[in-house]
């Protein structure tokens, strides 16, 4: 069960581009050799506010990318979304500043051994970490369809470089300002059926992943997805970010979201469950 | 030449090569912090607080982040004591770090199953009788609160536990007279207090209107608190001199670390600040060595209580 990253390390890195894309930020960030540790699904915890931040816990952000560059060395990626005091600090911090990051932490995704039909689904910046799993996807040689959905064109992350991982993509809009108006759930099941899709995998708000949880059940279908818990400090201690997630014995846990996730079988999860602890949860 | 600094301390009948503790509930089973740094290099580890049975902890949200602190709703989430025993102790035994247990009862009969159970466990160099958590059920249980149930749940530690390992009850800052709830613990048999717990807090979520965690209330920690723990160890010392402190609530840095050795701490727990920074312990630990000899003291037994010497001194 429990699988702490034993690879992860804190570092300080030095922020080398920050550009507004849309409503995000595309921030890079250069981390040296453990860049190539890092696998699609991977998240850092940023300590943030500077030294006398009255912001005394962590924040979790998925990695966009990890990549080795010729020029810069070991990069991390990261799209933000400028939401609360945490993400809107890192969001304005200057070019060279030095960034106090733990990385890399939770389970990655799984990546099959044969080529295999996969659906990559994502909402608002959570289609961010499926860009580095499209092109790890596509190198074993899996055919590899994306459906991103947001309320609106502008919260749409879908950076040009990221389309060429991609056999096709999709875009809904809740207004319809881009692509299909409706939400994600509305096109995938015709895509499924469409193109023998045999495994999803999603990352986005919880409302969607439980409705595309409901679909890979009807269909039979594996699902991973990247789940989005608020932590406090993203390496396994503070017992924050649990849901309650049925494992192989049946029997339904809290489990960390850092450590048992952030990527999980849709269909283990307890979907909907907040402000309670459902009985069957063991211990309850 | 000059000796070298000596940074051992001791509570009770047990000796720790630094003063620098884990608070509990904030280093996980140990094997999440170990991959930061080796757990011997703190004077000992608490555990979370241990149960009887497995428990789930509270609903989500648990946890909201205030000005310089947090408030948390875990609810004592654990694998309860047979599997605590099994996996998370014999493996903190083979890093070789000295673990003091934490244990929290229901009742009193639970205080006295747990520390007879826990008391010859390998690596076991002290116990934290947790009278004080404040996510239960019903406040009315939080021992702590009330100098009748404080005094019961020591007794029924120190029945089963010899005078070879020391007792250390947590105590809550949300009391009238801290230094009542101490002399009520001693008189039981506790060999020292750790203070202070979280205080009982709440915010409440102007988008939704209602309070941001699903059990409504919860335990205040960080900074926000600090100068509440710095004044009841300073309370409990004045009044207890010789009664061993760990002391904590929002030690960040060396600084902080010191004020509470000055106001009479023998030990030190680093609690919400590992959620920052996974290395704040072993931080602090070299921070406090260096202002400790910046002042002249040659150990750090001397400069426990430092802060309450006579005004001409």
């Amino acid at each position: 069960m429990s699988s702490i990253n034993k690879r992860a390390q804190q570092i300080m890195a030095e922020i080398i581009s920050n550009k507004k894309v849309g409503a995000y930020h595309h921030i890079t960030l250069s981390v040296g050799e453990i860049a190539q540790l890092i696998r699609p699904g991977n998240f850092v915890a940023i300590a943030v506010g500077g030294a006398d931040s009255r912001m005394v816990l962590r924040r979790a952000f998925a990695i966009y990318k990890a990549s080795m560059d010729p020029l810069d060395g070991g990069i991390v990626e990261l799209v933000v979304a400028p939401h609360g005091s945490g993400s809107t600090w890192l969001c304005n911090a200057p070019l060279h500043s030095k960034i106090d990051m733990i990385l890399p932490l939770g389970k990655a995704f799984g990546i099959p051994v044969e080529p295999v039909n996969a659906l990559l689904v994502g909402g608002g910046y959570g289609s961010a970490p499926l860009f580095g799993l499209a092109e790890a996807l596509k190198a074993k040689q899996c055919n590899v369809d994306m459906v991103l959905g947001a309320s609106t064109a502008s919260k749409i992350y879908a950076p040009q470089e990221g389309k060429r991982s991609t056999n096709s993509m999709i875009f809904t809009t809740d207004d319809g300002s881009l692509g299909i108006e409706g939400m994600v759930s509305s096109v995938i099941p015709e895509l499924i059926e469409k193109n023998k899709i045999e495994i999803i995998y999603s990352c986005g708000p919880m409302a969607m992943l439980e409705a595309v949880t409901k679909i890979s059940v009807e269909f039979g279908l594996q699902h991973q997805c990247a789940v989005e818990e608020s932590m406090a400090c993203g390496i396994g201690v503070c017992m924050t970010c649990v849901l309650p997630v049925r494992g192989e014995d049946g029997v339904a846990r809290m489990l960390r979201t850092c450590i048992d996730g952030p990527v999980m079988e849709g269909s283990d999860i307890l979907w909907n469950t907040g402000r309670t602890v459902p009985s069957e949860v063991w211990g309850a | 030449m000059s000796l070298p600094f000596n940074y051992s301390t001791s509570l009770g009948t047990t000796t720790l090569p630094n003063p620098i503790l884990t608070a509990s509930g904030c280093a996980g089973s140990g094997k999440e912090l170990a991959q930061f740094f080796p757990l011997t290099e703190l004077g000992a580890i608490v555990t979370k607080s241990i149960m009887l049975k497995p428990r789930s902890g509270r609903a989500t949200p648990r946890m909201a982040e205030t000005p310089s602190g947090m408030l948390n709703a875990i609810g004592l989430q654990g694998p309860g004591l047979d599997l605590f025993i099994e996996n998370d102790l014999p493996w903190l035994a083979d890093q070789g770090a000295r673990t003091i247990v934490s244990i929290a009862g229901e009742t009193v009969e639970d205080y006295a199953v747990l520390a007879r159970r826990i008391r010859t466990q390998p690596g076991v160099v002290g116990i934290e009788v947790n009278i004080s958590c404040p996510n239960v059920e019903n406040r009315g249980l939080v021992f702590a609160c009330h100098p009748d149930t404080a005094r019961a749940a020591m007794e029924a530690v120190r029945r089963n536990v010899g005078g070879d390992m020391p007792i250390i009850a947590k105590l809550s800052p949300d009391v009238t007279d801290i230094v009542q709830i101490a002399r009520t613990v001693v008189d039981a048999g506790a060999d020292g207090v750790a203070l202070i717990n979280t205080l009982l807090g709440m915010v409440i979520d102007t988008r939704t209107m209602r309070p941001r965690l699903a059990q409504k209330t919860g335990g205040l920690s960080g900074p926000a608190i600090r100068p509440v723990a710095v004044r009841a160890v300073y309370q409990v010392r004045e009044a207890l001199p010789n009664l061993p402190i760990v002391g904590m609530g929002g030690i960040t840095s060396g600084q902080d670390a010191l004020e509470f050795v000055l106001a009479g701490a023998q030990a030190i727990s680093i609690g919400t600040s590992t959620f920052g920074d996974p290395q704040a312990a072993t931080r602090i630990k070299s921070e406090l060595e260096t202002l400790l000899i910046e002042r002249g003291f040659s150990s750090f037994s001397d400069a426990v209580g430092y802060a309450h010497r006579a005004e001409n001194v």
